[in-house]
């Protein structure tokens, strides 16, 4: 039977969202046991916080001052380790995992598994390829260790309330020191966060500037929403690129998803597939962004918003 | 310094993918094929630093059939020095493609590798990461700028939560991210000159490369359709119909 461990992504001591849905996909294993590992400098808060997510057995806290950021190629020999006895070895599909997980995958000498969208049994599973215009089914080896990263919109975050236990663990491994992190430029916000949001609003290359942006901004507002962008809209440097939505951007499912200003080019749709409710403004009527929309209106954004923030008063 | 790009085809980005009806793949008979959009980055990024003689030579490699010699062509018109062809008719999963780049790796010593951060074909998102690992080098994906410094490489990435920045020594791995350059385009003579730059072909098969555990395609489907929705005809309609999904 499976024994899955699950890598934790944080970020300033606090468990990143994606975990939560990297276990959901953990639990579609239908395991023996889920253990998360905890990579960090001081990893106590991340590790009880992990320790609370449901189905979880322990919790692997390894502290090391090498873990204090999280470089691939230091964390990677670790993970490495920690995979021992582990049937899979699973990280969510953020940037992230991303970086983490192939160097995993090579020093274990196996095939990865990138973002794993549904589980059809223990060593078969469902992913996207071509910006998710086609869906394989892929087989891996099933005597060899799957690594995996999550598509993290295919999962719901799984419930709270379990009671992992925590356990220090020490991991002894050479870690190379070619590598010097130098910082995060992070974009601040109070906004919602784009991966977790219930309601997303984007704009568009239509939305002409980073001043007009504005109107975005106060829309979302207006919705609790959190923001997001086409990649032309960050391209033009309208907004930072951490807010680019579709292939290259964030990989979204909101309850709500607003596209305004966006022609839904293929690469920005892969992004919002999942999404519950699509709603698209944009002045075009032909636009392909409105062959998905569930909700589409035609017209003139800087119109549009204003008459819509008067009637959500 | 020598820089080794990974340059691979794969169908161009504009393709409306059809997969086939028996579900055995997807069409590619009769579609066009282009370079990765990443991978002309990697390219760009490379003939870049050699314009300002921070490198001195660029070479393009890529994994694939025979008739891939002419994509080839297209980084040699693009500006690289020298390209190398693995040629072979299997199709190449990361952790093959890693281990063969490592080969070449070993044969040309570069001091940089630069690959896209993704293939759009496989979106798999590794093999730049595999070969950092199997080579022991430092890793710096997702990359937004590049600068080289006293045998150093500061990079800049995307990552989800903003711009990170690391500092790794040389030689190292890079990965491109869309918002690194814009690719130039190819001029007429520069085709004409590259006929003459040199090609060399090796065989997949004469490398020794260590085969892996492959992951088995066994089933193509189209994605779960998104069915058509309602138009609204202005603002109060739109709030209404939200209002009635239960969304507001
Ligand atoms: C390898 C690759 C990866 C990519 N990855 C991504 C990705 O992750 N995410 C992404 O988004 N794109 C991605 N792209 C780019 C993608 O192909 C499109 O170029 C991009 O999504 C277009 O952005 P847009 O819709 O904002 O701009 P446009 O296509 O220019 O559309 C602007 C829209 O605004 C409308 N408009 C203009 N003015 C108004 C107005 N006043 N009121 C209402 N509507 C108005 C226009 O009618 C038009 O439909 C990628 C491309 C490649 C090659
Ligand atoms: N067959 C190949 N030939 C040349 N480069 C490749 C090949 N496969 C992968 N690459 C490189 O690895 C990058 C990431 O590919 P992937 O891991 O498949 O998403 C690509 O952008 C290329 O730079």
């Amino acid at each position: 039977m499976a024994k899955v461990l699950v890598i934790a992504e944080h970020l300033g001591g606090t468990l990143n969202a994606s975990t939560a849905r990297t276990v959901s996909a953990a639990q579609a294993l239908s395991p023996e046991s889920i253990d998360i590992a905890v990579l960090a400098a001081d990893p106590s808060a991340v590790a009880a916080e992990a320790a609370q997510i449901a189905g979880v057995a322990r919790v692997l806290a390894v502290a090391n001052a090498a873990n204090a950021q999280p470089v691939a190629q230091v964390l990677a020999p670790q993970v490495a380790k920690l995979a021992e006895g582990y049937s899979h070895v699973v990280l969510p599909s953020t940037t992230f995992g991303k970086d983490l997980a192939p160097c995993v995958a090579a020093l274990l000498g196996v095939a990865q598994v990138s973002d794993l969208m549904a589980v059809e049994g223990a060593h078969v599973f469902k992913r996207p390829i071509y910006a998710g215009n086609a869906i394989i089914t892929v087989e891996a080896p099933a005597d060899r260790t799957v690594v995996a990263t999550v598509r993290t919109a295919s999962w719901p975050e799984a419930a709270k309330g379990g009671g992992g236990a925590v356990e220090a663990v020490t991991v002894d491994a050479t870690l190379p020191t070619h590598t010097r992190y130098v910082g995060l430029a992070a974009g601040k916000s109070d906004r919602p966060d784009l991966q977790s949001a219930k309601r997303v609003v984007s704009g568009g290359r239509g939305v002409g500037s980073k001043e007009n942006f504005e109107t975005i901004y106060k829309f979302a507002d207006r919705l609790g929403a959190a923001v997001g962008a086409s990649r032309a809209a960050v391209d033009a440097g309208y907004v930072p690129n951490e807010l680019q939505v579709g292939q290259t951007g964030k990989i979204i499912a909101p309850e709500l998803y607003v596209a305004i200003g966006i022609s839904g080019a293929i690469q920005h749709l892969t992004g919002i597939k999942d999404a519950g409710t699509i709603v698209a403004i944009n002045k075009d009527g032909d636009a392909p962004i409105f062959e998905v929309a569930d909700i589409g209106l035609v017209g003139d954004l800087f119109t549009l918003l204003p008459e819509l923030e008067n009637q959500l008063q | 310094m020598k820089i080794l790009v990974a340059y691979k085809r794969v169908v161009d980005f504009n393709v409306r993918i059809q997969v086939k009806p028996d579900g055995s793949g997807v069409v590619t008979e009769g579609v066009k094929l282009s370079a990765n959009p990443f991978d002309e980055i990697a390219l760009e990024e490379a003939l870049r630093l050699r314009d300002k003689e921070i490198a001195t030579e660029v070479v393009v490699a890529t994994i694939a059939p025979a008739d891939a010699a002419a994509h080839l062509r297209n980084g040699l018109a693009m500006g690289a020095n020298r390209a190398i062809h693995v040629v072979t008719d299997q199709p190449i999963q990361p952790l093959t493609a890693a281990r063969t780049l490592l080969k070449l790796v070993e044969k040309e010593s570069p001091d940089l590798v630069i690959l896209g951060k993704q293939a759009i074909d496989d979106d798999a998102n590794q093999t730049g990461q595999m070969l950092a690992t199997l080579w022991g080098r430092p890793q710096a994906t997702f990359a937004s700028k590049l600068e080289i410094a006293d045998g150093k490489a500061t990079v800049t990435r995307e990552v989800d939560a903003g711009l990170e920045t690391l500092e790794v020594d040389l030689p190292a791995v890079v990965t491109t991210d869309l918002r690194l350059n814009e690719p130039r385009f190819i001029k007429l003579p520069d085709i004409m000159k590259a006929k003459s730059k040199p090609m060399e072909t090796l065989q997949l098969a004469d490398l020794g490369v260590e085969s892996g555990d492959f992951l088995k395609t066994t089933h193509h489907a189209p994605p779960a359709k998104r069915s058509k929705g309602v138009m609204v005809k202005d603002a109060a309609e739109l709030i209404a119909a939200l209002k009635q999904k239960g969304l507001l």
